[in-house]
């Protein structure tokens, strides 16, 4: 069983002799945790000018009508035709990817030459899991911040529909042994060492949502910290009913308008929302769904999880000598980011460690942030993270805090729905909350937010913005 | 970053070529001789004075000149090869043909040439013809009489003749069928069409495909006896004797029948008889193939089609300059805007297509996969060619076109206001064109802030199968304009047709003439499959009830409301059956109803003709078309006969045998033309009045 979450893994984020380490590396190691980032900020102000995402679509027990490089594409070229400057013009491509597939090695370097931004373009591919997409925005921003680059594409691209059958280990040794067996008698011997359940595929997917080294696939990590925070099977019903309604709102509100760009199949489908909304689920639905995850005991249902979903975003990055040259209006401006890690088996209240981070290193107070989108992994993980700021024991000896972080009101959190009702495409997630976290702002007119992720193997990811 | 301007590719991608290595011995004007260290020949055609090769009589002269000299430079093998960058020999050059009237004089000219491409097959060395681009007609009949042939990724190889109602006259007969599968063969030469590299090798056609850059390691391999070949095939043996071939023939011919009737285009038949009486006998194949090829050459249908041939090149000349357009965007993702996108987007442009309704872009985008699917060759090109297809949901592209075309629907009103919102978003210097098929361009320019930008691409339905695209100018067009728009027809590889702004243009004017006297016909109780047979019967693809259908009969309706709105033609009034067809959505093919009934294939339902046609049938359906053409030329709609006839050929597939319309006339005579006019107006109605033009037609060109 998962150890509780204790001070030792929180700790290790404060511990300065490795921020210092992690420091000397800044930034294309993703992780850049300076501890004097308020006296750093010195660097070039970094602005968000736009950005776009295809619908989230609902994996459908078959590959989707989309690649990787397919998704990012569909979303890419609309949202480079509404730039006024030329898609060459781009300094580097950064794309999230988890599951990239074979025949699209270096998605970003793939996409990037589909989209016509031109062969002199670079462009690479990051993966931290869930934080992907939010990592690819994070080395933009560090790249910019620090003058070496001035217009930067970063996008998160996933199509779990496609995510591969993989052969079990078993199988691959004997394939090895029976391509290499020289004479007919060794051949033979080796024929006769296949067994039928080496021909059961392992589904990819499910191995990459399980973490190597607890064992714990992502829903247990929620159940865990589901039940120390003593989050009921309703409370999580009744948030992950809230978050459909929400999508559901946004969907008829047109809040989308100019963020999702519908995309189209080859052949001639429509795909214009997020499809994995469900306006007329209510509790009584999702109380009817059986746990999956720890059968039968269990709280996490498929119900109040994210859903396994295809989609892609980007985001256009810029200085401020770009937006000049290019004549662009920001939508936000990029003040602060983070990247936290702990014990695997409590994952999902990354968020809290990140996030807590930002604030205290600018100085903000909880009332100071008008915004979050947290990603829904599981509504008991989002729920235990609320929970978990308003532990006393825990704000005061994982975050450090004087008291209890407080209350972070619904009406300040994941507004328009999150990813248990439009899915968790893991390598485009944290690019979508950052992208929205700013579109949402904007249209609220508020002036800060923080955009947060919890990342399967122990880690999380916080980005803060500002109203430009 | 690098410092320079150009990229690395574009440096280094000229040095790719390889024409013939070591120092050059002999050098004529079109041909020249070298030999390489390892003592191969290299004989290279260098056409003087144009861009692509042909064979010329000329040419043939110096390579026999030529050959005379290769056993001089102790060469142990022998490459034929193209310096030039588009292909290897395009075919005869067919201006040697042209006006040829005597068989004798054409079977001497052949059996000349023949003894010259012999003399090539008899080298005592191994001959390798290494192929690149096009390799047409006799220029596939000189690799032939080479012991290799050796090809490049992007080589094509066919036997075209047969659009120019002949069959390959310099042994391509008899070196093809005794080559590969016969067959496989005669249904090369039947149907016309190029064969892709990968085809060709595994046809047996060429022995290898390779890049450039192993050229010379391949042609040594070659020449040392080393290089695989697999030709020839079970087939072969079996269509030696007489009796298969004969059961083969009928098949052919059957085959022949439903494309091209026998009356119209003989060609084909005659190389069906070539081969069932002489297959397996080279040297009497030889002999028959001389005397078929120099009948034929004559023959009117020949002459015609080669007519229309030089059409085509005029319309192509006048689409050479630079367009200087890399990205369009199409309003309007209907069939006619929709297949424009999908074609500009084949042809490698950035395409934006934008429509109101999202559903109908999708559509659009589906219908252009399924057509990527069958015409394009590999999956990387249908990739491509999608991603260049952008479905414009945010109407984004107007300002990132070098030029808008709109394609909605058929109304004065919606159009402007549609200019109305774009032209304020367009970037500087781009163009506006509009695919109006009859409203006068001078009502669209107007409000419009730059008048000099507009102008009129008028579309054919299909767009991947109809050739021609008008290109409509008015009083206010730049010549800039017209030349740019020129150009990009040329880059999309659709033939521009220039024409005046005037209502209907050229093409749908004709037509209505056409298409309206159907209509009468049909009201006088005379069943429309003879309406269509008598029209088929004159050489027309289609029966002009068929046509109307093909089109919509909601946009023929609309035309020729509008016709008979703008112009003072004599056009018949609109029947009302018309309307409430289209009134009931019975618009043609496209709602698998129209005048016709359809099939799930999108094929008529015709009843079987009991009776032909009437002889007056195909003068009623055709003179009032050639009556308008005449009103066209004089109106100076289009500028001359030759570009009328090419429009009518590539626009509607009139009976291109005949040489297109006014070359019909010409050949009927002005006279008989107005004689038969006058009758008709006696019997019919005034309609049928010949238009003042003929005064000046008869007294010739």
């Amino acid at each position: 069983m998962a150890q509780p979450p204790n001070s030792a893994a929180a700790t290790k984020a404060k511990n300065p002799s490795r921020t210092a380490k992690a420091a000397a590396e800044v930034p294309i190691a993703g992780g850049s945790r300076s501890p004097n980032r308020t006296a750093a900020s010195s660097g070039r102000p970094v602005y968000l000018v736009d950005g776009a995402r295809t619908p989230f679509l609902r994996a459908r027990n078959k590959p989707g009508p989309f690649t990787p490089v397919d998704l990012a594409l569909q979303c890419g070229r609309p949202l480079l035709m509404r730039q006024p400057f030329s898609p060459d013009e781009f300094d580097i491509v950064i794309l999230g990817c988890v599951n990239v597939i074979a025949d699209e090695m270096n998605p970003a370097r793939v996409g990037s030459l589909r989209l016509g931004m031109g062969a002199a373009m670079t462009a690479f591919t990051v993966q931290i899991n869930c934080g992907s997409g939010m990592q690819s925005i994070d080395i933009a921003y560090r790249a910019i911040e620090a003058g070496r680059a001035d217009l930067i594409l970063a996008g998160g691209t996933e199509a779990l529909s496609h995510a591969p059958l993989v052969l079990r280990q078993q199988a691959v040794e004997w394939f090895g042994g029976f391509a290499t067996a020289k004479t007919p008698w060794a051949k033979a011997t080796a024929l006769a060492g296949l067994r039928p359940e080496m021909a059961r595929p392992v589904v990819g997917l499910e191995r990459g949502l399980t973490d190597p080294i607890t064992d714990l696939n992502m829903g247990q990590t929620a159940e865990v910290i589901g039940h120390l925070f003593g989050i009921t099977r309703e409370a999580a019903d009744a948030y992950a009913l809230e978050s459909h309604q929400r999508l559901a709102r946004a969907q008829n509100e047109g809040f989308f308008a100019g963020e999702v760009i519908p995309t189209v199949a080859r052949d001639g489908m429509l795909y214009d929302h997020d499809d994995g909304v469900r306006p007329d689920t209510s509790m009584d639905k999702l109380a009817k769904l059986e746990a999956v995850f720890e059968k039968p005991y269990g709280n996490v249902t498929a119900g109040n999880s994210s859903q396994v979903t295809d989609g892609a975003c980007w985001v256009v990055l810029a200085s401020e000598e770009a937006m000049n040259r290019h004549k662009l209006a920001p939508l936000a401006r990029i003040v602060d980011s983070e990247w936290s890690a702990l014990d695997p088996s409590v994952m999902g209240l990354a968020p809290t460690l990140c996030s807590t981070e930002i604030m205290k290193r600018r100085r903000l107070s909880r009332e100071d942030i008008d915004l979050w989108e947290l990603n829904e992994a599981f509504a008991a993980q989002v729920l235990a993270c609320l929970a978990a700021w308003e532990d006393e024991e825990y704000c005061r000896d994982v975050l450090g805090l004087d008291g209890i972080f407080g209350r972070i009101e619904r009406d300040r959190l994941n507004v328009d729905g999150g990813a248990i009702s439009l899915g968790h495409p893991v390598g485009t997630s944290g690019n979508r909350l950052v992208l929205h976290l700013a579109n949402a702002m904007r249209r609220l007119g508020l002036k800060r937010g923080i955009a947060t992720e919890c990342i399967g193997g122990g880690q999380g990811g916080a980005m803060l913005l500002e109203a430009a | 970053m690098p410092t320079g301007n150009t990229s690395v590719w574009e440096t280094l991608a000229p040095r790719n070529a390889k024409f013939g290595p070591g120092t050059v011995l002999k050098a004529f004007t079109h041909w020249r001789l070298s030999k390489g260290p390892d003592d191969i020949g290299w004989l290279v055609l260098d056409r003087a004075n144009e861009s692509a090769n042909t064979l010329s009589e000329a040419v043939i002269a110096e390579l026999d000149t030529m050959l005379a000299e290769i056993e001089g430079i102790g060469a142990k093998g022998l490459v034929i090869r193209s310096a030039k960058k588009g292909g290897f020999i395009a075919g005869a050059d067919i201006r040697d043909f042209k006006g040829a009237t005597e068989v004798r004089e054409v079977e001497e000219r052949m059996r000349w040439a023949h003894e010259i491409i012999d003399r090539l097959a008899a080298l005592a060395i191994p001959t390798v013809a290494v192929i690149h681009g096009y390799c047409l007609g006799g220029g596939l009949e000189i690799a032939l009489a080479c012991k290799y042939r050796i090809a490049l990724s992007d080589a094509r190889l066919g036997f075209p003749e047969i659009r120019l109602g002949l069959h390959p006259g310099l042994g391509g007969t008899f070196r093809l069928t005794a080559l590969i599968d016969p067959i496989e063969a005669m249904t090369m030469m039947l149907t016309g069409k190029t064969v892709h590299a990968k085809k060709a090798e595994a046809l047996g056609l060429v022995d290898a495909v390779i890049e450039e850059r192993h050229v010379e390691n391949a042609v040594r391999a070659a020449v040392a006896g080393e290089m695989k070949t697999d030709r020839g095939s079970w087939k072969s043996g079996v269509l030696g004797l007489a009796p298969t071939r004969q059961l083969a023939a009928r098949r052919f011919r059957a085959e022949a029948e439903k494309r091209a009737p026998k009356q119209h285009y003989p060609a084909p038949y005659r190389l069906i008889d070539l081969w069932e009486e002489h297959g397996g006998d080279a040297n009497a194949m030889q002999k028959a193939e001389i005397t078929s090829f120099s009948e034929l050459l004559v023959s009117d249908t020949a002459q015609n089609l080669m007519r229309v041939f030089f059409l085509r090149e005029k319309l192509k000349d006048s689409a050479k300059g630079e367009s200087d357009i890399r990205h369009v965007h199409v309003i309007g993702a209907g069939t006619m805007g929709g297949d424009i996108a999908a074609w500009c987007a084949a042809r490698g442009l950035r395409v934006t297509l934008a429509d109101l309704d999202h559903e109908i872009i999708a559509k659009a985008i589906g219908r252009a996969a399924e057509f990527y699917d069958k015409k394009l060759h590999s999956n990387i090109e249908r990739r491509d060619a999608l991603d260049r297809l952008i479905p414009d949901f945010e109407g984004r592209g107007v300002a990132k076109a070098d030029l808008v075309i709109e394609a909605v629907v058929e109304k004065t009103d919606v159009k402007r206001k549609v200019f109305e919102g774009i032209a304020p978003k367009m970037k500087e210097g781009a163009i506006l064109a509009t695919n109006t098929s009859s409203i006068p361009l001078e009502v669209l320019r107007e409000g419009l802030a730059f008048p000099d930008r507009l102008a009129g691409l008028h579309f054919f339905n299909p767009v991947a199968k109809m050739e021609l695209v008008e290109v409509v100018a008015h009083d206010q067009a730049s010549q800039a304009t017209l030349d740019r728009v020129h150009g990009f027809c040329g880059a999309i590889d659709r033939l521009p047709a220039a024409v005046r702004s005037a209502p209907g243009f050229l093409v749908n004017r004709a037509l209505t003439a056409y298409l309206t006297e159907a209509f009468v016909m049909i009201d006088e109780g005379t069943p429309k499959e003879i309406i269509d047979r008598a029209a088929e019967d004159f050489g027309m693809p289609m029966g002009p009830i068929e046509l109307a259908d093909r089109v919509g009969l909601d946009i023929g309706l609309e035309v020729v409301r509008m016709l008979k709105d703008k112009l003072e033609d004599p056009i018949p009034e609109i029947p009302a059956w018309l309307e409430e067809k289209v009134e009931n959505g019975e618009t043609g093919r496209k709602a698998g109803k129209g005048l016709y009934a359809y099939d799930d294939k999108g094929k008529p339902k015709k009843a079987s003709v009991t009776s032909p046609p009437g002889p007056e049938m195909t003068d009623r359906l055709l003179l009032p078309m050639l009556n308008a053409c005449v009103r066209c030329l004089r109106e100076g709609i289009v500028e001359d006969e030759e570009t009328l006839d090419g429009a009518m050929i590539f626009a509607t597939g009139f009976a291109p045998f005949r040489g297109g319309p006014m070359h019909y006339a010409r050949s009927r005579g002005a006279a008989d033309i107005v004689g038969t006019l006058k009758r008709l107006e006696q019997r019919h109605g005034p309609r049928f009045a010949p238009d003042k033009g003929w005064e000046a037609l008869s007294e010739g060109p």
